[in-house]
């Protein structure tokens, strides 16, 4: 976006000068698609097979019949090498003329389902959501048809997970390069740039402290690699982001850690964080252990005290002090689009309009049941309203209020792959944020340590340099440009099989979708 | 401003080793002895603290207890030995209303005292039975208040138990209504008495010491009370309410005198008894007992028409109707009865308990947002100190958690009380996250809570029932 940007726009009549003195060069990432394994020495396979060594014969027929190459006899080897279970298809296979386990003439070739499945993954996330998940990352491909990995839906029964998309059994050609998934971020024709996306989602704020630098700048990489958005989060402006400020959201939270006029006229968009999905109604808040110098030093505190960021603002009161704000950044950022993000009380409607009066060009619902960082059990699973109910409730009433079409709506707070973004847009938003996904994709299982100790003891969610060095920034970016280009594929296939060219012509339409337990059963 | 509650916490460990959800299975047979062994690179150094591995690499272990679940072991060891598992033990704890999770959140409260938090959002189902079928509310942008946990303004959690009058009488500028006796505790719940399913450890010390520590009140059988061995005992009546069994034996007057609160079984004579007792014990409010079953709300209906200050209401340990084909949850009985009460103009003149399935701290919020004042529980002090609910307890039998024997007050009451400053902590966050400033004002407000059924019929109804 920075090209384009640049391109349509004389910055500097847009920028405020003292920006423009302060600008650095901006960096370009290549959106290249090519393989990023797994950082880990052992795969984490959904089906194991096992091999009687004394029943085998050494002839080869598994070698030749299976066509995911999980039996490795190099040439030469007495022996077979360790079976690259990870790769195989499982119980699907048996269906078909290539199961090994039947083709084997002396049965010396058992399969299981691994145990460790039912340790992995949870109600929300299941084991199969997570591999499948770390598979688009590493190839940045969507799953071949045959695999049996079942990450449309996770297992939380209700919400996204008991509602479907509806396909026509045979659709009328359309072709996937025509497709065009990209969002326009500005609908208010204010004379502020009509910032247009690559792709219907952005990245979710996590805060360095919250997350390593690395992560975060993985995060920022692959956004500007794909022409989208990344963001802040309210830990300050880490001078490292500087070189993807065209791609950055900068957070103005309650706490304003590190938010200085400089640093809000250095971004595109800025994004007033109300409240957080992940704790509703509650402060952030970032435990001593993880308030390392560094992250001190970039949020003007003090080392190893917890820091809190408090809620609400202690100066909005109204919608009017909400207006107040707005102008404030449109003052200091004349080229600025201005975020609302708000958690979804039972009101999120009224604040959505509201919030649309007072200036904002994107209002950003968050749902309690995501978010990444530490948070109370008890919010996370009994604050709030979910989003899969937040949606259409704010969609159909921006609709009614006739300014639907004025403002953008996003949703976060549980979208975790492209089916979920198909159904947030068919339930009214036009765009989603991510994050949890973003993690996934870096190898993060959901242990949801992060905020023990040192943080992440995969190295994702911590400062602690140590184990933030298991993830480097190329391989960090490469994931997540890979599980984007998965994404992007698997949307506009969904587009194409309900014969839609855009992205746009999906949002509000719930009569694509049915819910297991609500719609009348089709015979 | 009242004074603000402040429950002393300390950690006190478990005595038995955590259970924990899952554990490492370890293939030893093809061990190739790295000298830079995965097990010693755990971020938790669970390997080390279980004190296995690294002194006898021979001994065959596999590490149940507390694993942390990173898998970074198994991805990593160089001969791809290790195995994650679910821990069986842990698969078993509790029943189904009483689930494993239900049980290790409880042992973490009762050990740091502390509000359970973790990353990566939320991981459970979507809603559930019972009280997870209900969101509670927060307020945005506009909001009255903000507690204390920043330093801020502060959340009462107080509640009273006993008759409101709804006018007062005055002659000649004196009050001539007799204002009747009133009780304020600091926190919504009381302690009930152990039930019949779980009789072997004897907790009432311990309760009645946890009681005191957090200025609440424990409800005793009079049948126990002479065995109850507690230095000092004049001490704790405050925090006493006796539970005046009908087979029981008389408790003396001069003690009964030094209690608040009295409960007695519903039964034909409520009203002479309760008259009698007001005769020999004015200053004392009653509670009368009922059960949770097909007819409490006509009972109530009786009841509120008779001069009564306080009704418990008690459903079975998992919060259900008792002796009904279909049980409903308490939760919607404490609705009906709710408002039955206002229907009869007697919401403020009767203090509604409710207990029997409360078993975290987000079910005081939403049993009150129902209507209840307060609420009454046990089975969470038992857990307190690691019962796994295994429900063998008889006098004789084996219990797994050890607690056949008296039980350490320092250690029963200190995780007791931590248990209570944990769900203290966890209402404040709820209640500040709706805006509110005294649970008082949260009783029957469902406003401030989503209940699943209503949205997603208000939400999704007009869109999938097309
Ligand atoms: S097909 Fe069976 S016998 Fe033949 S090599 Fe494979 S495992 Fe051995
Ligand atoms: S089950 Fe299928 S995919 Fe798996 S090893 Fe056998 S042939 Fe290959
Ligand atoms: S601690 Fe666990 S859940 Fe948190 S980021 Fe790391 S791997 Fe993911
Ligand atoms: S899985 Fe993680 S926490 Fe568990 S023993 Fe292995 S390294 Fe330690
Ligand atoms: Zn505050």
């Amino acid at each position: 976006m920075g090209r384009s940007l640049e391109n349509k726009i004389n910055l500097e009549e847009i920028l405020p000068c003292n920006t423009f003195k302060t600008r650095v060069p901006q960096v370009e990432v290549e959106k290249n698609i090519k393989p990023a394994p797994s950082r880990y020495r052992n795969e984490i396979a959904k089906y194991l097979i096992y091999r009687d060594e004394e029943k085998c014969i050494m002839c080869g027929t598994c070698v030749k019949t299976c066509t995911k190459g999980v039996h490795v006899l190099k040439k030469g080897y007495k022996l077979f090498a360790t079976s690259l279970s990870y790769t195989c298809n499982g119980f699907v296979c048996e269906k078909t003329e290539n199961f090994c386990v039947a083709k084997c003439p002396n049965g010396a070739l058992r399969l299981i389902k691994n145990p460790m499945m039912e340790v992995m993954g949870d109600f929300r996330w299941t084991s199969d959501m997570i591999l499948a998940t770390w598979r688009m990352a590493e190839t940045g491909e969507i799953l071949p048809e045959d695999s049996d990995f079942v990450y449309e839906t996770g297992d939380s029964g209700g919400g996204f997970d008991r509602i479907r998309i509806v396909f026509p059994d045979k659709p009328a050609k359309v072709d996937s390069d025509e497709i065009d998934i990209s969002l326009e971020l500005n609908r208010r024709n204010d004379g502020r740039p009509k910032i247009k996306i690559d792709v219907p989602w952005y990245g979710g704020g996590m805060s360095f402290g919250s997350i390593s630098n690395v992560t975060q700048l993985a995060k920022v990489r692959a956004a500007t690699a794909w022409n989208t958005f990344s963001c802040t989060g309210e830990g300050g402006y880490m001078e490292r982001l500087r070189p993807y400020d065209d791609h950055m959201i900068t957070q103005v939270a309650t706490g304003l850690f590190g938010v200085r006029e400089e640093t809000i006229q250095r971004v595109p968009i800025v994004e007033f964080k109300y409240a957080q999905g992940a704790k509703p109604g509650l402060g952030g808040h970032l435990l001593g252990t993880k308030n390392t110098p560094a992250v001190a030093k970039m949020r003007e505190a003090v080392q190893g005290i917890p820091l809190f960021s408090p809620f609400p603002f202690h100066s909005v009161y109204s919608i009017e002090d909400h207006m107040k704000h707005i102008d404030w950044i449109k003052h200091i950022n004349p080229r600025a689009l201005i975020s609302t993000k708000v958690s979804t009380p039972t009101d999120v409607d009224m604040v959505a309009v509201g919030s649309y009066y007072a200036g904002t060009h994107i209002i950003h619902i968050d749902g309690g049941y995501g978010g990444t960082g530490a948070a109370p059990d008890i919010a996370k699973k009994n604050i709030a309203m979910p989003i899969d109910y937040a949606i259409p409730k704010v969609h159909n009433f921006l609709s009614a209020e006739g300014v639907r079409d004025a403002v953008v709506l996003i949703a976060s707070g549980g979208i975790r792959n492209y089916y979920d973004i198909a159904k947030a847009i068919c339930l009214g938003a036009d765009g989603v944020v991510v994050g949890t996904a973003e993690l996934v994709a870096l190898c993060c299982l959901r242990c949801s340590r992060c905020e023990s100790g040192k943080g992440c003891p995969r190295g994702i969610a911590t400062t602690n340099p140590e184990l933030a060095s298991q993830v480097t920034i190329e391989w960090g970016t490469q994931r997540i440009i890979n599980l984007y280009n998965a994404w992007s594929i698997g949307l506009k296939d969904i587009l194409r099989r309900l014969e839609l060219k855009t992205i746009k012509e999906l949002r509000g339409r719930t009569d694509l979708l049915i819910h297991l337990d609500i719609s009348k059963k089709q015979n | 401003m009242p004074e603000k509650y402040h429950i002393k916490t300390s950690h006190v460990l478990p005595r038995l080793p955590r259970i924990g959800k899952c554990g490492i299975v370890d293939w030893r047979e093809d061990c190739a002895r790295c000298h830079n062994c995965v097990k010693k690179a755990c971020v938790y150094d669970k390997y080390r603290e279980e004190n296995t591995f690294i002194r006898d690499l021979d001994e065959v272990h596999t590490l149940y207890y507390e694993c942390m679940g990173c898998f970074s072991c198994v991805q990593n060891c160089t001969k791809n030995l290790l195995t994650l598992a679910l821990n069986s033990e842990y698969q078993k704890l509790g029943n189904e209303y009483w689930t494993p999770q239900i049980l290790s959140t409880t042992w973490l409260e009762a050990e740091t005292g502390k509000v359970p938090v973790s990353g990566a959002g939320y991981r459970g189902k979507f809603s559930g039975p019972g009280f997870d079928s209900m969101w509670t509310d927060m307020s945005e942008i506009v909001r009255p208040t903000r507690d204390g946990i920043h330093g801020r303004e502060y959340i009462s959690t107080s509640v009273d138990i006993g008759k409101k009058p709804s006018f007062l009488n005055f002659q000649n500028n004196k009050l001539e209504t007799v204002l009747p006796p009133l009780i304020s505790i600091p926190f919504p719940v009381i302690f009930d008495m152990s039930s019949e399913k779980h009789t072997l450890p004897v907790l009432e010390p311990c309760i009645i010491e946890t009681a005191k520590q957090t200025g609440l009140i424990a409800i005793i059988d009079s049948k126990k009370w002479k065995s109850i061995k507690l230095h000092n005992i004049e001490q704790y009546l405050k925090n006493i309410a006796f539970f005046l069994s009908p087979d029981g034996p008389q408790i003396p007057k001069e003690i009964l005198d030094k209690t608040r609160l009295v409960e007695i079984p519903d039964n034909k004579n409520i009203e002479q008894q309760i008259a009698s007792i007001k005769k020999n014990h004015p200053g004392i409010i009653i509670a009368v007992r009922i059960f949770m079953d097909e007819k409490v709300v006509k009972r109530v209906d009786e009841l509120s028409r008779i001069d009564i200050e306080a009704i418990h209401l008690v459903a079975d340990l998992n919060g259900n109707e008792i002796n009904a084909k279909n049980p409903r949850f308490m939760k919607e009985i404490i609705r009906e009865v709710h408002e039955c009460l206002i229907k009869n103009e007697k919401r403020d003149e009767i203090t509604l308990i409710a207990g029997g399935g409360i078993g975290l701290s987000e079910h005081v919020a939403k049993a009150i947002i129902c209507g209840a004042d307060l609420v009454s529980m046990n089975l969470p002090l038992l857990i307190a100190i690691e019962c796994r609910l295994c429900e063998s307890c008889r006098p004789g039998d084996y219990c797994p958690a050890k607690l056949e024997t008296e039980i350490d007050l320092q250690y029963g009451g200190g995780r007791m009380t931590n248990l209570i400053g944990a769900w203290h902590w966890q209402l404040v966050e709820l209640m500040g996250a709706m805006g509110m400033r005294e649970v008082r004002r949260l009783r029957g407000d469902v406003g401030r809570a989503m209940f699943k059924d209503e949205i997603e019929e208000e939400i999704y109804g007009p869109i999938f029932r097309k």
